[in-house]
């Protein structure tokens, strides 16, 4: 900016320092990457996020093994079965020893309600193990097992961990069941935004002019409507005889149909700054070549923006396919995601008889959350000079 | 002002079209065309339909002729008589139903807006002036709580707080007593005891999102040279903050209605249905589950113009608040 | 012949206090302006310039604090109580005032009473960006009125009028129109005249300008250089002027302050610097006036190193050493160089002049 006239000095007249910027000036791009990682490194609830978040997602890869039962197994004389808690030792005669088990069922009328309740009965024990043989699955689709982390030793006796639905089925089985759901929608849909926001945001930013107008023109009015009415009627004309995954995958579409508007503008946003930004023109009247100026300084930067903001709009996606499972317009079973674990709760008589049916929304929450720190500490990061 | 009043009305009419297309492909979405879903649905519950209504009808709908005549003649009808199409789920006109339920969603984002503003504008300035104390680390994570909580959540959970510790339903706008009652002050007073339940939920997510953005403008802000100079003049802090800082961010987080408006009002359409808030959110997805096309068009049509209408409101303010927005 | 003693600043140590440690951006400086004088203060980018303008009105940025030192504000009689003269000056200039009372302005709360009327009334400033230093939202009249009425009792029309006043003396055409403006309607000339009429608006005993003229082209340059100088002889104040440019210290100078890293490197009369330069580091910058063509990738060089300073590792001894032509090897780098006065008011911070 600054304008220099010819009388200004130039400090450098007595600078037999030149030589050690001219190095500075290669190591420094070199070393963006590292910077970056520097300043994320300081960002202590971004580093937090990111491994909460690396941890869902291994729980999302191995769903199968994790849980100790399948979402599907529906067993009728454990309606609303409350969460037994896990003891790692067991009381003997020669002090604790290491013995996993919880508490069994005894089965209460309830007076006022006339209907049958579960409550944990302290005499009871039933054996937890590590590495148990239980329900046989088919480990990715690709081979069959039937070994669980955690589970009873008796099939005769389930384990509800985090107590059971109106049907039966294990809330904790379903919840891991959910994460692989939940996570790869966010996942998906981020990147089917993404593809489309690149492409349009690209195309604004490439062509300008006209095109780019209406393009924005129509981000603004997409941003403009309320989502979750217009996902409303959108995920509403899925017609309701599709199988599962179709539903998936229509589902998917519906909410990044929506979501690429950010992206897009984030996209468009990058493309025109990086043309202009000022260590560019350094580097360009250096006299690099153009395509060393690329690679050095606008991919990183590009990139660890566009990371940062892709982390971002996961969160926007799965709460927005929480949202329409929750309101019946979504997934429904045998599918399930957290948001259709929480369709259980959608009344308050459901909710107040058996509490536990929200913990599908703790699961939401610390997904949505671990993802949004991560997210700020790539954004923070990818600025290394800022601040 | 006036010339960008008409610019800006201007610009309005296409998005109220697009809105109007939006609208009229979510009627036509779902296979079949409705009258076929109509007569089906009347032959279900044992009624028939006689011919000359049927023909009525078609004339009316303009069914059978191509799709762009159909758009017309239902824009037609809106515009002209005010008549949006019927809703087969309660056999009446869809106007009938319409407008109670969006006046009461109108008052309920409104007031959700407000709240937003009043509690995130200070709050803002108060993390930005007090950057990294333990209040602004405070609200910085309520902030990112409410952020990543679902507002459906949200209401459940208080739902279920307010049934197991105080026996007590959080559900609805009214009494039981002024439920059907006429409007009075009464009334009126009734609604406002019950809106802030709604008004807090709808409103979290907003609040914690735009005390970031008041946080961050300031932040911005307070760096900004002028403020120097005004120090320089000899002026107390605390009049300098508010005369320069905090009101030149006021205009960015002005500007930010564009986007909180449609959240508010998308969040009041699903908390208003697990609170069971006679909005117009619970007969949206009634209408949605059972395909009454017409009434769910038409109100996700309204309710998209009336945040477009929010929206153009929140550009005058700016307009009025920025000289540099208005003498553009 | 000299005039009395404005401002005398004595051992000035201003450092911030950053995470990564503490950046000592002044360091010990020791100057005097004179009452109706014109100070000039030249060197490097990040020599602490600004921050030793800002020190003396306290409003050095948030991590920043004076540690040590005294400024020593000598408060001309006329401004000394209440009331200000509401007339514009006669165009006398000539004299000094005596004055009684002594500040030390190091030594006052930044947030407190005392110095924030002696801000915009006694010493007021002009800043680098004329756009940003202006709110955008505020007009002209408004920003210009805001001191008058701070410092002074005038009624709003009164405080109006002196504006419109000001703005004519700054030499702004129609200036009662321009009252209702806002800055971005102005070009950068008339922003940056704006802001010498609303800092000259309480008629101050100084006045720093923190190079007032990098953001605007040469002509303006000129321009708005000039009409300072014909403003101090109509209010008669001190300038503290801060440049890069040598061409502006040889036009404006009476004095100059050479800085190095935090330090003085030298200083004295305008003439004997531009004449008989002591300091190696002086000696460099005036050499390097005449390679006219030379600057592009020099300039390049220098917006590296300023964007990566380095505060922290400061050499020992002479902060010139490692770049100086002279350097002793064993001194330089041991001992931090002593003021040695050269008479005539010259100091020179160089350990080739110990003996002298
Ligand atoms: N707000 C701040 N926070 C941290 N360090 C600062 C701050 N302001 C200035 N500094 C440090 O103080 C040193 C002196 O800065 P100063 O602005 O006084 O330089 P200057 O001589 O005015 O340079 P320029 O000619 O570029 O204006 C710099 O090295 C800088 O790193
Ligand atoms: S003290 Fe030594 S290093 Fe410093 S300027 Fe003088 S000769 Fe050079
Ligand atoms: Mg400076």
């Amino acid at each position: 900016m600054a304008v220099t006239d010819a009388k200004t000095l130039p400090p450098e007249t007595v600078s037999p320092r030149a030589a050690d910027a001219e190095i500075e000036s290669s190591v420094s791009v070199a070393s963006q990457w590292q910077l970056m990682w520097w300043k994320f490194r300081k960002h202590r609830a971004a580093m937090v996020g990111g491994v909460v978040t690396l941890i869902i997602y291994v729980i999302a890869i191995f769903v199968e093994f994790l849980s100790p039962s399948s979402p599907g197994v529906i067993r009728a004389d454990y309606t609303w079965a409350p969460p037994q808690q896990l003891h790692f030792f067991r009381q003997t005669e020669n002090g604790m020893r290491w013995d996993p088990y919880v508490n069994g069922y005894k089965v209460e009328i309830d007076p006022e309600a006339l209907r049958r309740t579960f409550v944990i009965d302290e005499e009871q024990i039933v054996d937890v193990g590590f590495f148990v043989r239980g329900e046989t699955y088919e480990m990715w689709g690709l081979w069959e097992s039937d070994l669980h982390l955690i589970g009873s030793t008796d099939a005769e006796l389930p384990v509800y961990f985090l107590g059971a639905d109106r049907m039966g089925r294990d809330l904790l089985s379903s919840m891991i069941y959910g994460t692989r759901v939940s996570m790869s929608i966010g996942l998906l849909g981020v990147f089917l935004s993404f593809f489309l926001g690149i492409l349009l945001g690209g195309i604004s930013g490439f062509y300008g002019g006209t095109v780019d107008n209406l393009i924005q023109r129509a981000i603004e009015f997409i941003r403009s409507i309320p989502t979750i009415p217009l996902w409303m009627g959108l995920a509403a004309a899925l017609p309701t005889d599709w199988p599962p995954l179709r539903i998936y995958f229509g589902i998917t579409i519906i909410i990044s149909f929506i979501g690429w508007t950010g992206l897009a503008r984030v996209v468009r946003g990058r493309f025109l700054s990086l043309r202009t930004e000022d260590f560019v023109m350094a580097a360009r009247l250096d006299g690099a070549s153009e395509l060393t100026t690329i690679w050095r300084h606008m991919v990183p930067s590009f990139f660890s923006h566009i990371i940062a903001s892709l982390t971002l709009s996961i969160p926007g996606m799965i709460l927005a396919e929480t949202s329409l499972s929750f309101l019946e317009l979504g997934l429904r079973r045998p599918v399930v995601s957290w948001g259709v674990l929480l369709q259980e709760a959608q009344n308050i008589r459901s909710v107040a008889t058996a509490s536990w049916l929200l913990i599908p929304g703790l699961a939401v929450l610390v997904a949505v959350l671990a993802l949004n720190f991560l997210g700020d500490g790539l954004r923070d990061a990818a600025d290394p000079y800022n601040r | 002002m006036l010339q960008f009043l008409l610019r800006r009305l201007m610009f309005m009419i296409p998005t109220l079209i697009a809105i109007s297309i939006v609208a009229f492909v979510i009627i036509q979405l779902p296979p079949g065309d409705f009258l076929t879903t109509m007569v089906a649905s009347m032959a279900a519950q044992g009624e028939d339909m006689d011919q000359s209504a049927m023909r009525a009808l078609e004339e009316q709908y303009g069914l059978g002729q191509p799709v762009h005549i159909q758009y017309l003649k239902w824009m037609q009808g809106i515009i002209l008589r005010g008549d949006f199409g019927d809703s087969f789920g309660w056999n009446k006109p869809v106007a009938e139903l319409l407008w109670s339920r969006l006046a009461l969603t109108f008052v309920l984002s409104l007031a959700s807006l407000l709240f937003v503003w009043v509690v995130a504008f200070p709050i803002g300035i108060y993390s930005a002036v007090k950057q990294y104390s333990i209040g602004d680390y405070f609200a910085t994570f309520i902030g990112f709580l409410g952020l990543a909580t679902p507002n459906f959540l949200l209401a459940l959970i208080l739902m279920y707080i307010a049934f197991k510790f105080f026996n007590q339903s959080v559900g609805g706008l009214f009494s039981p007593e002024y439920q059907e009652a006429p409007w009075s002050w009464g009334r009126v007073a009734d609604l406002l005891a019950h809106l802030w339940v709604p008004v807090v939920i709808i409103g979290t997510a907003g609040t914690a999102s735009l005390i970031r953005v008041m946080r961050a403008n300031l932040l911005d802000e307070l760096r900004k040279p002028y403020v120097v100079t005004a120090r320089a003049k000899g002026l107390p802090e605390w009049r300098l903050l508010f005369k320069y800082p905090v009101r030149i961010a006021l205009n960015p987080f002005v500007s930010t209605v564009g986007w909180v408006l449609p959240t508010l009002v998308s969040g009041a359409a699903i908390v208003s249905i697990v609170l069971s808030l006679p909005t117009t959110g619970p007969l949206l997805i009634r209408a949605l589950l059972q395909q009454d096309m017409y009434l769910a068009a038409s109100f996700i049509m309204l309710l998209s113009i009336l945040t477009v209408i929010g929206t153009l409101v929140s550009d005058l303010l700016l307009a009025w608040l920025d000289p540099r927005i208005r003498m553009e | 012949m000299d005039t009395p003693v404005l401002i005398e600043i004595k051992n000035l140590k201003t450092h911030f206090f950053l995470d990564e440690g503490t950046v000592q951006a002044v360091n010990g400086v020791d100057f005097t302006i004179h009452q109706h004088k014109t100070l000039c203060v030249v060197g490097e980018s990040g020599c602490g310039k600004s921050v030793t303008a800002r020190s003396i009105l306290q409003i050095v940025d948030q991590p920043g604090r004076i540690v040590e030192g005294e400024i020593l504000y000598h408060r001309p009689d006329r401004l000394s109580g209440v009331g200000l003269s509401e007339e514009l000056p006669s165009p006398n200039g000539a004299g000094g005032s005596s004055s009684t009372e002594i500040i030390d302005l190091a030594a006052l709360d930044p947030r407190g009473r005392q110095i924030r009327e002696i801000r915009g009334q006694d010493i007021s400033m002009i800043f680098q960006e004329p756009m940003t230093s202006l709110s955008p939202i505020h007009t002209v009249g408004n920003q210009i009125t805001e001191a008058i009425k701070l410092h002074t009792d005038m009624l709003d029309d009164e405080a109006d009028e002196h504006a419109i006043e000001l703005l004519r003396r700054v030499g702004i055409p129609r200036p009662a129109e321009r009252l209702e403006t806002y800055p971005f309607e102005l070009s950068g000339g008339m922003r940056q005249r704006v802001m010498i009429a609303m800092a000259l608006s309480c008629n101050p005993a100084l006045l720093i300008a923190d190079e007032p003229t990098t953001a605007v082209d040469v002509t303006t340059q000129a321009q708005i250089l000039e009409l300072l100088e014909e403003l101090q002889d109509d209010f008669g104040m001190a300038i503290m002027l801060i440049t890069h440019d040598l061409g502006v210290v040889a036009e404006m100078a009476d004095d100059v302050v050479v800085m190095y890293l935090g330090q003085v490197a030298e200083r004295g009369d305008v003439e004997s610097i531009f004449h008989d330069p002591k300091h190696p580091y002086t000696q460099a910058l005036l050499k390097s006036i005449p390679k006219l063509g030379v600057s592009r990738t020099m300039q390049r060089l220098d917006s590296i190193r300023g964007m990566v300073p380095d505060p922290y590792n400061r050499p020992t001894g002479c902060m010139f050493g490692p770049r100086c032509d002279h350097f002793m090897p064993g001194r330089c780098d041991a001992i931090n160089p002593p003021a040695i006065q050269l008479g005539d008011g010259r100091e020179v911070h160089c350990l080739l002049y110990e003996d002298e």
